[in-house]
């Protein structure tokens, strides 16, 4: 089966564990450059330990091989907005995974099949990764009136990027939960909880409803199955307890809410197990690839 | 002993007692009553601060901008605070409350976190306010982490610092140890905020001003999340009769308790089992509430949520974590029972 080249740019914490994760997953990728801008980065070293080509030099390798069609963009906001127009001048597809958000948020199991000929697609947050699909679970079955998540995180999981942006991060996520999730409004709320041991990534996703009747079984329903969806590229994605519903009052009166409380252990490639915030924003980044991939190479093959 | 500014935060602790039920009516009598008494500081917000209604915390009765506003419009000398949790506000809030008329913020976070308040500090001052860092659970860490997370704040622009005893779990020695460790580290204030589970909420801002601290909290009556707070009334008796002249007036202020606050509240607020149970746990004192309403729904006893919400180490804006225990014992209990 032929395979599509792929490059990751930027060789921090989430460059290294996403080139762990497409090594690890034989699909219809073939890494094929990592690039970084230090070459005496730990980044950088263990591409070249995996036998991977490793570049200090930024962007330029990557776009001087034309055989590379998809490019992860693990570096910054400001960087990518940069990258994102050579990028594209230069034909290749762009998987953003900052907060730049130039491209649609893409959720693989929600809105892949909407964007798959977009040339750039942003991977929303952590906490936009776990909590859309569990909106949408719910929006797809009965309008969500309004949809709340509190996502709570390892400090040690939390890098200084969010720390100095937490308005960013709070943003993103509500918007992602709107626009890809369903809801009519939303909130994100995040939580650093610096217990140790450290805590594994947990998120708890209410959805206020506004109907008169509705069906809390096939609800349920939606919810196991878009479990099911998620855990099978994010192996640690489960449900903590069985979603429950809660009469909570609101601002518009007194509501029955679902409550969705879920757990994200990582894989374990680079991170460790209980930064399943980061595991799962590079766990889904793969899956977009992935599918890119295959989607591409059956147009080629067709067209042949 | 210099003369300590006292805050009032009657009407943001407050809110978490009264389940955020504050009206228009009831915020301007309370202001007046703090602001004719020569109360220097009057916080108001959600209990959780800006933007704090929510389904995890509960939703305000009367949106808090709305209730700000009342605020700055009947208040003559004092100066109208906020609260803000980065995550649950955002600058826009911030942005907002300033516009509305508030002059300072206080950016609470949980006491290893500090570098997540440096956006919102850095702007309150852009907007020209006065900007307080507040360390949430000061009794999970010791001195020294403490000292260092201050540290950060000052570097980012605070203007004072306060030790926050979120849970009610410190003995005095451990408010001197703390405040000292903050006087001798920062050039700026140094506050300290009580809570009252173990009975020690005065006699810890006692501890906290020998030990130099330069701005304590207090609320009329004591009327706070969960044991309550250091009542402000009582503060001023205790600063008379130690011979610190604060020029805030003690009949006001029992006047103000007496007529104003104490019909707005459900009951007293005593140390009950639940809030015993709450502050030998090490647990935020708002929640509960909802630990009580999860008690009885899954017909559970709040003490063993609250040592379990202790064992996992919860912090502010954990409710959902309640909810989460309140399952998992509730299964367990069925398990028990199936045997």
């Amino acid at each position: 089966m032929s395979k599509m080249k792929v490059a990751i740019l930027g060789s921090g914490n989430i460059g290294t564990d996403l080139m762990y994760k497409i090594l690890k997953n034989d699909g219809r990728m073939e890494l094929s450059l990592v690039a970084g801008i230090d070459p005496e980065s730990e980044g950088l070293r263990r591409a070249r330990e995996a036998g991977i080509v490793a570049s200090h030099e930024g962007i330029k390798e990557i776009l001087e091989d034309p055989e590379i069609k998809i490019v992860f963009d693990a570096t910054s906001a400001k960087a990518h907005i940069k990258a994102a127009e050579q990028l594209r001048a230069a034909g290749k597809m762009a998987v953003d995974l900052t907060p730049a958000a130039i491209g649609p948020y893409l959720v693989p199991p929600v809105n892949l099949n909407n964007h798959i000929e977009a040339k750039n697609v942003n991977m929303v947050s952590c906490a936009g990764q776990a909590t859309t699909p569990l909106v949408y679970a719910v929006s797809r079955v009965v309008p969500v009136h309004y949809a709340e998540m509190i996502a709570t995180v390892a400090s040690r999981a939390i890098g200084p990027g969010t720390r100095q942006n937490v308005d960013e991060f709070t943003r993103t996520t509500a918007n992602s939960l709107v626009k890809v999730g369903g809801a009519r409004t939303a909130r994100a709320i995040p939580v650093f909880n610096p217990a140790e041991p450290p805590i594994t990534m947990a998120n708890t996703v209410y959805a206020a409803i506004n109907e008169k009747d509705f069906d809390f079984d096939a609800i349920k329903k939606s919810i196991n199955d878009m479990i099911e969806d998620v855990s099978e590229y994010v192996p640690g994605y489960r449900l903590k307890s069985e979603p429950i519903i809660d009469y909570r009052d609101t601002s518009w009166g007194r509501l029955p809410v679902v409550v969705i409380m879920n757990e994200v252990e990582g894989a374990g490639d680079y991170f460790p197990k209980y930064a399943g915030n980061l595991d799962i924003m590079t766990a889904s980044a793969r899956k977009v690839g992935e599918l890119y991939a295959s989607h591409s190479l059956q147009n080629e093959e067709v067209r042949k | 002993m210099s003369i300590p500014r006292l805050t009032d935060t009657t009407l943001r602790d407050g809110s978490h007692a009264i389940s955020y039920s504050y009206t228009i009516e009831q915020v301007k009598d309370i202001v007046r009553g703090l602001d004719e008494a020569g109360v220097p500081v009057i916080e108001v917000s959600h209990g959780a601060g800006l933007n704090g209604s929510t389904i995890q915390q509960g939703f305000s009765k009367t949106p808090e901008f709305e209730l700000i506003k009342a605020a700055v419009e009947t208040v003559k000398q004092a100066k109208i605070a906020s609260l803000f949790v980065p995550g649950i506000g955002t600058s826009e809030e911030l942005r907002e409350a300033v516009e509305i008329g508030i002059k300072a913020i206080r950016i609470a976070v949980h006491c290893t976190e500090a570098d997540v308040t440096e956006q919102y500090i850095r702007l309150a001052k852009e907007l020209d306010i006065e900007a307080v860092g507040f360390l949430m659970m000061s009794h999970t860490q010791p001195a020294e982490v403490l000292a260092r997370q201050a540290k950060l704040m000052e570097s980012y622009g605070a203007d004072c610092v306060y030790v926050v005893d979120s849970a009610g779990a410190f003995v005095p020695q451990d408010v001197r140890e703390r405040v000292s460790a903050l006087k001798e580290a920062l050039s700026i204030d140094v506050g300290f905020h009580a809570h009252n589970n173990l009975g020690l909420a005065i006699g810890n801002t006692v501890a906290a001003l020998e030990a130099g601290a330069d701005q304590v909290d207090g609320t009329v009556r004591g009327l706070g999340a969960g044991a309550g707070n250091a009542p402000t009334e009582v503060i001023v008796a205790t600063l008379n009769k130690m011979g610190i002249d604060t020029a805030i007036s003690l009949a006001g202020l029992m006047d103000l308790s007496e007529e104003v606050v104490a019909p707005i509240m459900p009951g007293p607020i005593v140390i009950d089992r639940d809030n015993l149970a709450s502050g030998y746990a090490g647990v935020y004192n708002s929640f509960l509430l909802h630990v009580r309403k999860a008690a009885e729904q899954f017909d559970l006893n709040p003490t063993e949520i609250m040592e379990e919400l202790g064992k996992r180490q919860a912090i502010a804006g954990q409710e959902d974590w309640i909810l989460d225990i309140a399952l998992e014992l509730a299964e367990k209990k069925k398990d028990l029972q199936n045997i």
